[in-house]
């Protein structure tokens, strides 16, 4: 097919030269007109949000998630007690009238504190997705679209990069940067936008030979139009079902540090330091495990649920 | 066939035959043995080694004293009694010692143990190539030190065997501590020709040679040693135990619920979060045992406002220990307001802590007042400080509840610092901290292994803190004073100084909370240098 | 094709020693060491045994000096563990935790994909949301609580399964499915979001056209399809289930290599980190290998090598 595509070129060519050029005036044709669509613009985001609508189960988890958020900005008010605030003669009593989660080993009222917990590990789950879908589509993409050496450069790189123990750069920054909840995002957005990358350029190379990537090269569009107007949209998908998946993965991973003492500092809780304390207790007070583990699955069915919605909302085939 | 099913029968076969191998390799269960004079104990941790020059801690000590016997060996009171050594004559000047060994003694592959195994088990702790980190356990013999740190001989070592059943040994000064470490690890005999054929004697269960009561038969890392009766053992008539196995799984939760389901009989680290019910539900399996050791926060003397002992007392003064141990740490803890704990014996026999007493006492307005006279009248002007921890037990809780309880009684912002273990070492090394949470056991039971600690320039001092007359009473108890009732009182007296200038406040003394169940008798679980002594141990009913 | 494999052979080697180098010298910036103990050793003693462990050298010479021995397969001896060498910690440790990860990569992929291609062509009646939320439960919830929940279950309230350690195939039960949670849930959904798409493509109305059955309409055409990014993520997915989830390893008491990996470090062996890691990443390697092969096989479309250099 290269050798034919050549000698057609150079064939082309060679006439070319013979046609008086004088004969012929170019059109004046906005340069990138032949490949817009001719359908109205209806406006790709207003017509996800239309589809989304729709969804029954992303609007539940949408609203799920809204309810949380609430109660994660206002719950900590609700109930009176701090999330501080010790009362040594009443440690883990159950719940009851005036401490509606219970409390925990220290006396302290376990609603403040779950809610307390659901701000940090929100903040951190969505930080952290935030933090490698920049970095993962930018890195994954050029990485696909270009192919050949700088792809396998580039993919060598990546695994570099992630067969090193991810707790000794943890440990790194923790020593040079002090613990704590920068630390944590740092550490976990590192982390985490390789598998962005790999995803986006597996999606990347498949696509990349498919049919309207050549029609839009045919018709004349740059290596930047072809990424943003064509590339990104239609690798959407996987990435936002990736991307609405790596909260919940940094929340366990946060959890997972908090497991091993490297989480956010005491008083402060994460739902996974109040889930990790809660499993140490878990035949004598389950209560306190039971609170932490029911809204860190909440939340992961309510993005869950968004996200499958997504999906379905920004599959441009889907387009009605 | 279409990739889909392919990929389908694949997994399904791969699954299959992975359950089938693991039948087959069944194998290295639990400690299924078919007496019922078996102990399935859990030390808590896999021992870093069992080779008893290098061993350091407490599980390897542990399994070690089960496998080998030294000079002496503790007994139920307490109290250095004869092992390898039936006798021993102590010179008038306190510096010879002269063990008379049993003649039946012999090794767990029928060799006879004899003085000169003493001999060369100490040398070998000793020689620099070696690289053994307590071979300081044996500076107590003259020319010991010269020899490990390579500007002396082996030769210049004053210890010998004079025949094959006794022993000689010169100490450089009185040390009245020096009976009791011949029954710790270090100074453990050694089958010489075993380990000088087999450079990794220790490292498996094949060549692992002991004098001790029980026998090793197989070692898997991370999951169990298993160890038989020594039939070779001087005393094997007297030892009833048939199986002792050391299950070295690490969790202790999951030790938790191998108790609960049989899998273990005793176990050494109980779950925090079990305790309180347990001691509330008056379980039979349940014990507290007492511990040698001190719960107690540093702080750096060199920092401003921590400089000045008047801060450093109101601090002291400000914490409700007794509110600590009840409703945070939960195990029958004693409150300390001294740094030595109970059960090492004074002068006269009794117990020096008893003796010493209090040395302070908790008081709200007297903290405020001090914190006053410093320069900070209700906490105004105080800067933040932070107390330092390492990550694990309820060090959280505890300085969680000291942070509360300073603030609510000073009036001052305290911050918390949690750090992972190497770091938190290397933090409190470098001073780089303002408190920092400790704790100390001792290496041999006479106080000098509390009180030298904190000479100027120590290396376990990490405060920063330096008293010219406190350097100058360790000094005497160690040199001039050593070996008569003179040390005791030089002891008590530099702990006085130590209590009042606070550069470090006792919290608690430990304890250990621990599961046996109650068929298990006879074992012994002293308050330090092993976690369990199983010599004497039987199962009963 | 032999082409590509040497240089991809060559990258590989190259990305082991940046790997060895990197984590070499990071592993020497973090504060602490393999003998700094709680009890202070007095300087002589630490000075004695960091010699013999060759720690007070100058770190370039430590590194050389470990190039040297690991061009010779000899990973050097474990600092903590006296007595025991990391070659021998690799030996008795991987095969464990390869054991384990096999079971639980065969259960998640048996259930994932048969998870996800019933919700595929069940979307939206009830099988699709069971499966959906089912599937949410499994990676909604940390693997540590996993583990915590199954042996309080199993072990400590019902007594049908021992609590710990490795050997029987009953004290595998808990570990591989602690193990397995995450990966089916995340298989599961991947392929029925992969399924759904492939459905939608034209290629399958013209394959119903053509008159093929429903069956051989999912067997043949959607499900090779949909499988292709699951490819991708079987890759990191292998290799990060066979050498072991630390918690998993710890809490079930299973002596594998997971359990060495963060204990290593915490405990600061180099040679054991090292050892781990060289171990890990070349293992990844081989695995991501495996996967680009496939992916050749599995999409025509796709080329190893871009078409200029054909």
């Amino acid at each position: 097919m290269e050798r034919d595509e050549a000698a057609i070129a150079m064939e082309a060519d060679a006439q070319r030269k013979v046609i008086d050029q004088t004969l012929f005036q170019p059109l004046t044709v906005p340069e990138f007109a032949g490949e817009d669509t001719g359908r109205p613009a209806v406006g790709y985001w207003s017509d996800v949000w239309r589809r989304l609508r729709k969804h029954k189960l992303a609007m539940t988890g949408l609203a799920l998630i809204a309810v949380i958020t609430v109660m994660a900005v206002v719950g900590p008010y609700l109930s009176g007690h701090g999330y501080a605030q010790q009362n040594l003669s009443l440690t883990n009593v159950r719940p009851n009238a005036s401490y509606w989660f219970g409390t925990d080993n220290l006396g302290r009222d376990l609603f403040t504190r779950v809610w307390d917990g659901g701000r940090i590990s929100l903040l951190i789950g969505l930080l952290t997705s935030v933090i490698c879908l920049a970095i993962g589509v930018f890195y994954g993409g050029i990485s696909g679209f270009a192919g050949g050496r700088v792809d396998n450069v580039m993919m060598r790189l990546l695994e570099v990069l992630y067969s090193i123990p991810f707790m000794l750069y943890v440990l790194l920054f923790m020593v040079t940067l002090g613990p704590g909840l920068k630390t944590i995002l740092i550490a976990l957005g590192i982390t985490y936008w390789m598998d962005m990358a790999r995803v986006v350029r597996g999606q990347v190379l498949s696509l990349k030979e498919q049919e309207y990537v050549l029609a839009a090269r045919g018709l004349g569009a740059g290596t930047w139009r072809i990424l943003t107007r064509h590339l990104i949209p239609n690798t959407m998908g996987p990435i936002i079902v990736t991307a609405t998946l790596l909260v919940p993965q940094a929340i366990f991973t946060e959890a997972f540090l908090s497991f091993l003492g490297l989480g956010v500092s005491a008083p402060m809780a994460s739902w996974g330091v109040l889930a990790s304390n809660g499993i140490d207790s878990l035949s004598v007070y389950p209560w306190q495990l039971f609170f932490p583990a029911l809204f860190i699955s909440l939340t992961m069915l309510a993005f869950n649920f968004l996200g499958d919605g997504l999906r379905d909302a920004l599959d441009p085939r889907l387009r009605k | 066939m279409p990739k889909g099913k392919k990929l389908f029968l694949l997994t399904t076969s791969l699954f299959a035959v992975l359950m089938l191998l693991l039948a087959g390799c069944g194998g290295n269960n639990t400690a299924s043995s078919s007496s019922n004079q078996t102990i399935n104990y859990a030390p808590g941790d896999e021992p870093q080694t069992l080779d008893p020059a290098k061993a350091t801690g407490l599980p390897d000590a542990t399994i070690i004293n089960a496998a080998f016997e030294g000079l002496t060996r503790y007994d139920k009171s307490g109290n250095p009694s004869p092992g390898i050594a039936t006798s021993w004559d102590i010179s008038p000047d306190k510096l010879t010692y002269t063990f008379h060994l049993r003649s039946d003694a012999k090794w767990s592959n029928g060799d006879p143990v004899t003085a000169q195994n003493f001999v060369d088990g100490w040398l070998r702790a000793l020689d620099p190539a070696t690289a053994s980190e307590y071979a300081y356990q044996l500076y107590y013999i003259k020319g010991a030190e010269a020899y490990n740190e390579k500007k002396g001989d082996a030769s210049g070592v004053a210890v010998k065997a004079v025949d094959d059943h006794t022993l000689q040994v010169q100490l450089t000064a009185p040390a009245p501590q020096f009976l009791g470490l011949t029954s710790f690890q270090t100074l453990m005999p050694i089958d010489g020709q075993v380990v000088k054929a087999h450079a990794d004697w220790a490292a498996s269960a094949t060549n692992y040679v002991g004098d001790g009561p029980f026998k090793m038969v197989s070692w898997v890392p991370h999951q169990e040693i298993k160890m038989v009766k020594n039939p070779y053992y001087w005393d094997a008539a007297n030892v009833k135990l048939d199986n002792l196995n050391f299950i070295t799984v690490e969790d202790d939760n999951t030790q938790y619920t191998m108790f609960k389901n049989g899998q273990l009989n005793f176990e050494y680290n109980v779950p925090l979060a079990q305790v309180a019910q347990l001691k509330a539900g008056n379980n039979p399996d349940f014990k507290i045992m007492p511990e040698a050791a001190t719960y107690f926060y540093r702080f750096n003397v060199t920092k401003k406002p921590l400089n000045d002992p008047r801060v450093r007392q109101a601090l002291a003064l400000a914490i409700n220990r007794e509110q600590i141990v009840t409703d945070v740490t939960k195990a029958q803890q004693t409150p300390a307001f001294a740094f030595v704990p109970p059960g090492f014996n004074d002068a006269n026999g009794s117990d020096f802590r008893q003796n010493g007493g209090d040395y302070f006492k908790e008081d709200v307005a007297q903290a405020q007042k001090l914190l006053a006279e410093a320069g900070y009248p209700g906490g105004k002007g105080f800067p933040a400080l932070s107390i330092l921890y390492n990550s694990g037990a309820n060090h959280q809780e505890v300085a969680e509840a000291i942070q509360a309880m300073w603030q609510k009684n000073l009036n001052i912002n305290v911050t918390l610092h949690n750090e992972e273990w190497q770091a938190y070492l290397n933090d409190m090394s470098k001073l780089n901290y303002d408190v920092a949470r400790a704790g100390w056991m001792p290496d041999y039971m006479y106080p000098m292994t509390f009180m030298d600690m904190f000479v100027t320039g120590g290396g376990n001092n990490e405060t920063g803190w330096s008293n010219p007359d406190y350097d100058a009473l360790i000094q005497k108890a160690k040199t001039s004073d050593a070996g008569t009732p003179a040390a005791f009182a030089d002891m008590h007296q530099a702990e006085k100084i130590l209590m009042t200038q606070m550069p470090i406040t006792p919290i608690y003394f430990y304890t250990q909370p621990v599961l046996i169940k109650p068929e298990l008798k006879d074992v012994i679980i002293p308050p330090f240098g092993v976690q369990a002594e199983f010599r004497w141990a039987y199962v009963g009913k | 094709m032999v082409k590509y494999l040497l240089t991809r052979l060559l990258s590989m080697v190259a990305a082991l020693w940046v790997i060895i180098t990197l984590t070499f010298f990071m592993m020497h910036i973090i504060p602490g060491g393999p003998f700094a103990t709680e009890r202070k050793l007095p300087p002589e003693i630490l000075a004695n045994v960091e010699a013999h462990y060759h720690l007070n050298e100058p770190v370039w010479k430590q590194y050389a000096d470990y190039l040297g021995s690991l061009v010779h397969g000899d990973l050097g001896p474990s600092y903590k563990y006296f007595g025991r060498t990391v070659n021998g910690i690799i030996r008795d440790g991987f095969p464990v935790s390869a054991t384990l990860g096999a079971l639980a990569l065969s259960f998640a992929l048996l259930v994932g994909l048969a998870t996800g291609i019933v919700s595929a062509l069940r979307h939206n009646g009830w099988q699709d949301y069971l499966a959906m939320v089912l599937s949410t439960f499994g990676f909604s919830v940390p693997n540590f609580i996993v583990a915590g929940l199954l042996m309080y279950v199993f072990a400590y309230w019902l007594g049908w399964l021992p609590a710990a350690m490795w050997g029987t195939p009953q004290q595998a039960v808990m570990p591989a499915l602690a193990l397995a949670a995450l990966p089916t849930a995340i298989i599961a959904r991947l392929m029925r979001s992969n399924m759904l798409e492939v459905l939608q493509q034209d290629y399958m109305r013209t394959a119903r056209s053509k008159g093929l059955s429903e069956r051989a309409v999912v067997w043949r055409h959607a499900l090779r399809n949909a499988v292709t990014p699951i490819v991708t993520y079987l890759g990191p997915l292998v290799a990060s289930v066979f050498t072991g989830s630390f918690v998993v390893e710890t809490i079930f008491g299973i002596p594998g290599l997971g359990r060495y990996y963060v204990s290593s470090i915490s405990d600061r062996d180099y040679t054991v980190i090292l050892g781990v890691t060289i171990f890990y990443a070349a293992f990844l390697m081989f695995m991501n290998f495996l996967v680009d092969l496939a992916y050749v096989i599995l999409d025509p479309r796709v080329k190893l090598v871009d078409r200029k250099e054909l």
